[in-house]
Protein backbone atom coordinates (compact mmCIF):
# COMPACT_ATOMS: atom_id res chain seq x y z
CA UNK A 1 0.00 0.00 0.00
CA UNK A 2 2.90 2.08 1.21
CA UNK A 3 4.05 2.33 -2.62
CA UNK A 4 0.56 3.41 -3.98
CA UNK A 5 0.38 6.54 -2.01
CA UNK A 6 4.07 7.07 -2.59
CA UNK A 7 2.94 6.91 -6.68
CA UNK A 8 0.14 8.91 -6.42
CA UNK A 9 2.01 10.96 -4.83
CA UNK A 10 4.66 11.29 -7.61
CA UNK A 11 1.94 11.92 -9.96
CA UNK A 12 0.60 14.98 -8.21
CA UNK A 13 4.59 15.87 -8.07
CA UNK A 14 4.72 15.74 -11.74
CA UNK A 15 1.37 17.47 -12.13
CA UNK A 16 2.49 20.61 -10.27
CA UNK A 17 6.04 20.76 -12.09
CA UNK A 18 4.47 20.80 -15.21
CA UNK A 19 2.06 24.17 -14.25
CA UNK A 20 5.42 25.29 -12.98
CA UNK A 21 7.20 24.90 -16.23
CA UNK A 22 3.84 25.90 -18.71
CA UNK A 23 1.99 28.36 -16.77
CA UNK A 24 2.56 32.16 -18.07
CA UNK A 25 0.73 33.76 -15.15
CA UNK A 26 2.56 34.18 -12.21
CA UNK A 27 -0.52 33.62 -9.52
CA UNK A 28 -0.50 29.89 -11.77
CA UNK A 29 3.03 28.96 -10.94
CA UNK A 30 2.58 29.43 -7.75
CA UNK A 31 -0.41 27.03 -7.60
CA UNK A 32 1.70 24.39 -9.20
CA UNK A 33 4.15 24.98 -6.56
CA UNK A 34 1.40 24.35 -4.01
CA UNK A 35 0.63 21.11 -5.78
CA UNK A 36 4.18 20.37 -5.42
CA UNK A 37 4.45 20.91 -1.89
CA UNK A 38 1.23 18.57 -1.58
CA UNK A 39 2.98 15.99 -3.38
CA UNK A 40 5.19 16.08 -0.73
CA UNK A 41 2.72 16.06 2.51
CA UNK A 42 1.30 13.06 1.13
CA UNK A 43 4.78 11.17 0.95
CA UNK A 44 5.66 12.56 4.57
CA UNK A 45 2.53 10.89 6.18
CA UNK A 46 2.31 8.04 4.70
CA UNK A 47 5.99 7.48 5.31
CA UNK A 48 4.79 8.19 8.71
CA UNK A 49 1.89 5.64 8.81
CA UNK A 50 3.94 2.19 7.53
CA UNK A 51 7.47 4.01 9.27
CA UNK A 52 5.96 4.00 12.51
CA UNK A 53 7.57 7.37 13.64
CA UNK A 54 6.03 10.18 14.86
CA UNK A 55 8.69 12.40 12.36
CA UNK A 56 6.56 12.41 9.44
CA UNK A 57 3.77 14.00 10.83
CA UNK A 58 5.53 16.55 12.55
CA UNK A 59 7.34 17.78 9.43
CA UNK A 60 3.97 17.46 7.12
CA UNK A 61 2.31 19.51 9.62
CA UNK A 62 5.80 22.19 9.38
CA UNK A 63 5.38 21.45 5.76
CA UNK A 64 1.55 23.22 5.99
CA UNK A 65 2.59 25.94 7.67
CA UNK A 66 5.22 26.92 5.85
CA UNK A 67 3.31 26.63 2.90
CA UNK A 68 0.56 29.50 4.29
CA UNK A 69 3.07 31.99 5.12
CA UNK A 70 5.15 31.27 1.97
CA UNK A 71 2.00 31.58 -0.21
CA UNK A 72 0.80 34.60 1.83
CA UNK A 73 4.48 36.66 1.20
CA UNK A 74 4.42 35.52 -2.39
CA UNK A 75 1.49 36.19 -3.16
CA UNK A 76 2.13 39.75 -1.67
CA UNK A 77 4.88 40.13 -3.84
CA UNK A 78 2.54 39.23 -7.30
CA UNK A 79 0.37 42.21 -6.37
CA UNK A 80 3.49 44.48 -5.91
CA UNK A 81 5.08 43.61 -8.82
CA UNK A 82 1.06 44.07 -10.92
CA UNK A 83 0.86 47.10 -9.23
CA UNK A 84 4.48 48.80 -10.56
CA UNK A 85 4.38 46.62 -13.95
CA UNK A 86 0.97 46.46 -14.74
CA UNK A 87 1.15 42.52 -15.38
CA UNK A 88 1.82 39.01 -13.88
CA UNK A 89 2.99 37.65 -17.02
CA UNK A 90 6.20 35.80 -15.84
CA UNK A 91 7.92 36.92 -19.52
CA UNK A 92 7.32 40.52 -18.68
CA UNK A 93 8.89 41.02 -16.20
CA UNK A 94 12.26 40.73 -17.25
CA UNK A 95 13.39 43.62 -14.97
CA UNK A 96 16.67 41.92 -13.73
CA UNK A 97 18.05 40.67 -17.33
CA UNK A 98 21.67 41.58 -17.84
CA UNK B 1 -9.07 -5.23 -2.48
CA UNK B 2 -9.42 -3.96 1.28
CA UNK B 3 -11.23 -0.83 1.58
CA UNK B 4 -8.09 1.11 2.20
CA UNK B 5 -7.22 0.53 -1.44
CA UNK B 6 -10.76 1.17 -2.89
CA UNK B 7 -10.66 4.63 -1.10
CA UNK B 8 -7.17 5.14 -2.25
CA UNK B 9 -8.01 4.42 -5.71
CA UNK B 10 -11.28 6.56 -5.66
CA UNK B 11 -9.33 9.29 -4.00
CA UNK B 12 -6.32 9.23 -6.31
CA UNK B 13 -8.50 9.46 -9.10
CA UNK B 14 -10.34 12.95 -7.65
CA UNK B 15 -6.94 13.79 -6.73
CA UNK B 16 -5.02 13.43 -10.16
CA UNK B 17 -8.58 14.74 -12.33
CA UNK B 18 -8.57 17.78 -10.03
CA UNK B 19 -4.74 18.80 -10.18
CA UNK B 20 -4.85 18.50 -14.02
CA UNK B 21 -7.09 21.14 -14.34
CA UNK B 22 -5.30 23.34 -11.77
CA UNK B 23 -2.79 23.33 -14.71
CA UNK B 24 -4.88 23.38 -17.59
CA UNK B 25 -7.50 25.32 -16.85
CA UNK B 26 -7.96 28.69 -18.91
CA UNK B 27 -9.62 30.38 -16.62
CA UNK B 28 -7.50 30.82 -13.27
CA UNK B 29 -10.27 31.43 -11.04
CA UNK B 30 -11.40 27.60 -11.87
CA UNK B 31 -7.94 26.66 -11.22
CA UNK B 32 -7.78 28.09 -7.58
CA UNK B 33 -11.46 26.18 -7.10
CA UNK B 34 -9.67 23.02 -8.95
CA UNK B 35 -6.96 23.21 -6.22
CA UNK B 36 -9.61 23.54 -3.19
CA UNK B 37 -10.71 20.28 -4.31
CA UNK B 38 -7.28 18.89 -5.17
CA UNK B 39 -6.63 19.60 -1.58
CA UNK B 40 -9.85 18.47 0.05
CA UNK B 41 -8.89 15.35 -1.67
CA UNK B 42 -5.75 14.58 -0.04
CA UNK B 43 -7.56 15.84 2.76
CA UNK B 44 -9.51 12.83 2.30
CA UNK B 45 -6.09 10.59 1.71
CA UNK B 46 -4.67 12.09 5.31
CA UNK B 47 -8.10 10.38 6.30
CA UNK B 48 -6.95 7.07 5.17
CA UNK B 49 -3.56 7.05 6.77
CA UNK B 50 -5.51 7.91 10.04
CA UNK B 51 -4.24 11.25 10.19
CA UNK B 52 -7.08 12.95 11.10
CA UNK B 53 -5.81 16.01 12.93
CA UNK B 54 -3.50 16.50 10.03
CA UNK B 55 -6.76 15.98 7.51
CA UNK B 56 -8.61 18.91 10.25
CA UNK B 57 -5.36 20.76 9.68
CA UNK B 58 -4.87 20.36 5.69
CA UNK B 59 -8.66 21.91 5.57
CA UNK B 60 -8.21 24.53 7.67
CA UNK B 61 -5.09 26.04 6.46
CA UNK B 62 -4.82 24.78 2.90
CA UNK B 63 -8.47 24.46 1.17
CA UNK B 64 -9.31 27.50 3.46
CA UNK B 65 -6.68 29.91 4.22
CA UNK B 66 -4.39 29.54 0.74
CA UNK B 67 -7.24 29.22 -1.93
CA UNK B 68 -9.06 32.21 0.23
CA UNK B 69 -5.62 33.93 -0.28
CA UNK B 70 -5.32 33.63 -3.88
CA UNK B 71 -8.95 34.39 -4.46
CA UNK B 72 -8.25 37.75 -2.81
CA UNK B 73 -5.39 37.89 -4.95
CA UNK B 74 -6.92 37.13 -8.24
CA UNK B 75 -9.91 39.53 -7.48
CA UNK B 76 -7.25 42.31 -6.26
CA UNK B 77 -5.33 41.79 -9.55
CA UNK B 78 -8.62 41.74 -11.80
CA UNK B 79 -10.15 44.18 -9.91
CA UNK B 80 -6.94 47.07 -10.91
CA UNK B 81 -6.50 45.79 -14.49
CA UNK B 82 -9.94 45.90 -15.14
CA UNK B 83 -10.47 42.30 -16.87
CA UNK B 84 -10.55 38.62 -16.04
CA UNK B 85 -7.29 37.23 -16.36
CA UNK B 86 -7.08 35.12 -19.09
CA UNK B 87 -4.18 32.76 -18.77
CA UNK B 88 -2.29 30.45 -21.42
CA UNK B 89 0.51 27.62 -21.16
CA UNK B 90 3.24 27.95 -23.20
CA UNK B 91 5.64 24.81 -24.01
CA UNK B 92 3.16 22.59 -23.58
CA UNK B 93 5.60 19.89 -24.89
CA UNK B 94 8.62 20.86 -23.04
CA UNK B 95 7.04 20.77 -19.92
CA UNK B 96 4.98 17.44 -20.31
CA UNK B 97 8.01 15.75 -21.20
CA UNK B 98 9.89 17.16 -18.26
CA UNK B 99 6.85 16.55 -15.76
CA UNK B 100 6.70 12.40 -17.38
CA UNK B 101 10.52 12.09 -17.14
CA UNK B 102 10.31 13.11 -13.76
CA UNK B 103 7.51 11.07 -12.70
CA UNK B 104 9.05 8.05 -14.22
CA UNK B 105 12.25 8.53 -12.28
CA UNK B 106 10.61 8.63 -9.32
CA UNK B 107 8.11 5.49 -10.16
CA UNK B 108 11.02 3.66 -11.29
CA UNK B 109 12.86 4.20 -7.80
CA UNK B 110 9.23 3.30 -5.89
CA UNK B 111 8.24 0.28 -8.13
CA UNK B 112 11.89 -1.21 -7.40
CA UNK B 113 12.64 -0.29 -4.03
CA UNK B 114 12.55 -3.10 -1.11
CA UNK B 115 8.75 -3.45 0.14
CA UNK B 116 8.28 -1.60 3.59
CA UNK B 117 7.23 -3.49 6.54
CA UNK B 118 4.08 -2.07 6.24
CA UNK B 119 3.28 -2.50 10.06
CA UNK B 120 0.96 0.05 10.34
CA UNK B 121 -0.34 -0.18 14.20
CA UNK B 122 -3.61 0.97 15.27
CA UNK B 123 -2.44 2.69 18.10
CA UNK B 124 -0.23 4.43 16.98
CA UNK B 125 -0.60 8.02 15.63
CA UNK B 126 -3.12 9.74 17.64
CA UNK B 127 -3.45 13.23 17.96
CA UNK B 128 -2.11 13.13 21.37
CA UNK B 129 0.91 11.57 20.41
CA UNK B 130 1.75 14.43 17.86
CA UNK B 131 1.29 17.51 20.45
CA UNK B 132 3.63 15.12 22.81
CA UNK B 133 6.50 15.06 20.24
CA UNK B 134 5.93 18.26 18.67
CA UNK B 135 6.47 19.93 22.10
CA UNK B 136 9.05 17.66 23.34
CA UNK B 137 11.97 16.35 20.09
CA UNK B 138 10.53 18.71 17.86
CA UNK B 139 10.02 22.35 20.08
CA UNK B 140 12.89 24.14 18.68
CA UNK B 141 11.78 24.19 15.13
CA UNK B 142 7.97 24.50 16.43
CA UNK B 143 9.38 28.08 18.44
CA UNK B 144 11.11 29.02 15.07
CA UNK B 145 8.20 28.25 12.75
CA UNK B 146 6.52 30.93 14.99
CA UNK B 147 9.14 33.23 14.46
CA UNK B 148 8.87 32.55 10.69
CA UNK B 149 4.83 33.27 10.88
CA UNK B 150 5.75 36.92 12.32
CA UNK B 151 8.43 37.35 9.53
CA UNK B 152 6.12 36.25 6.92
CA UNK B 153 3.36 38.56 8.66
CA UNK B 154 5.29 41.41 8.66
CA UNK B 155 6.79 40.61 5.37
CA UNK B 156 3.49 40.50 3.61
CA UNK B 157 1.85 43.32 5.49
CA UNK B 158 4.72 45.63 4.41
CA UNK B 159 5.37 43.99 0.70
CA UNK B 160 1.62 45.14 -0.10
CA UNK B 161 1.09 48.06 2.30
CA UNK B 162 -0.50 50.80 0.19
CA UNK B 163 2.38 54.42 -0.29
CA UNK B 164 1.31 56.92 0.27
Amino acid sequence: MLKAYLLVAAAVFSIGLFGVLTRRNAIGILLGIELMLNAVNINLVAFARYGGSMAGWVLALFTIAITVAEVAVGLAIVIVIFRVRRTVEADHLTLLRG
Amino acid sequence: MTGEAIGLGAIAVVLLCSSLLVVLSKNLFHSVLWLAAALVATAGLFVLLHAEFLAAVQVLLYAGGVVTIVVFAIMLTERLAGQTIQQMNRGIAWGAVLAGAVFLGVGAVVVRAPTAPGRASAAFGNTAALGQALLTDWVLPFEVLGVLFVAALLGALYLARVDE
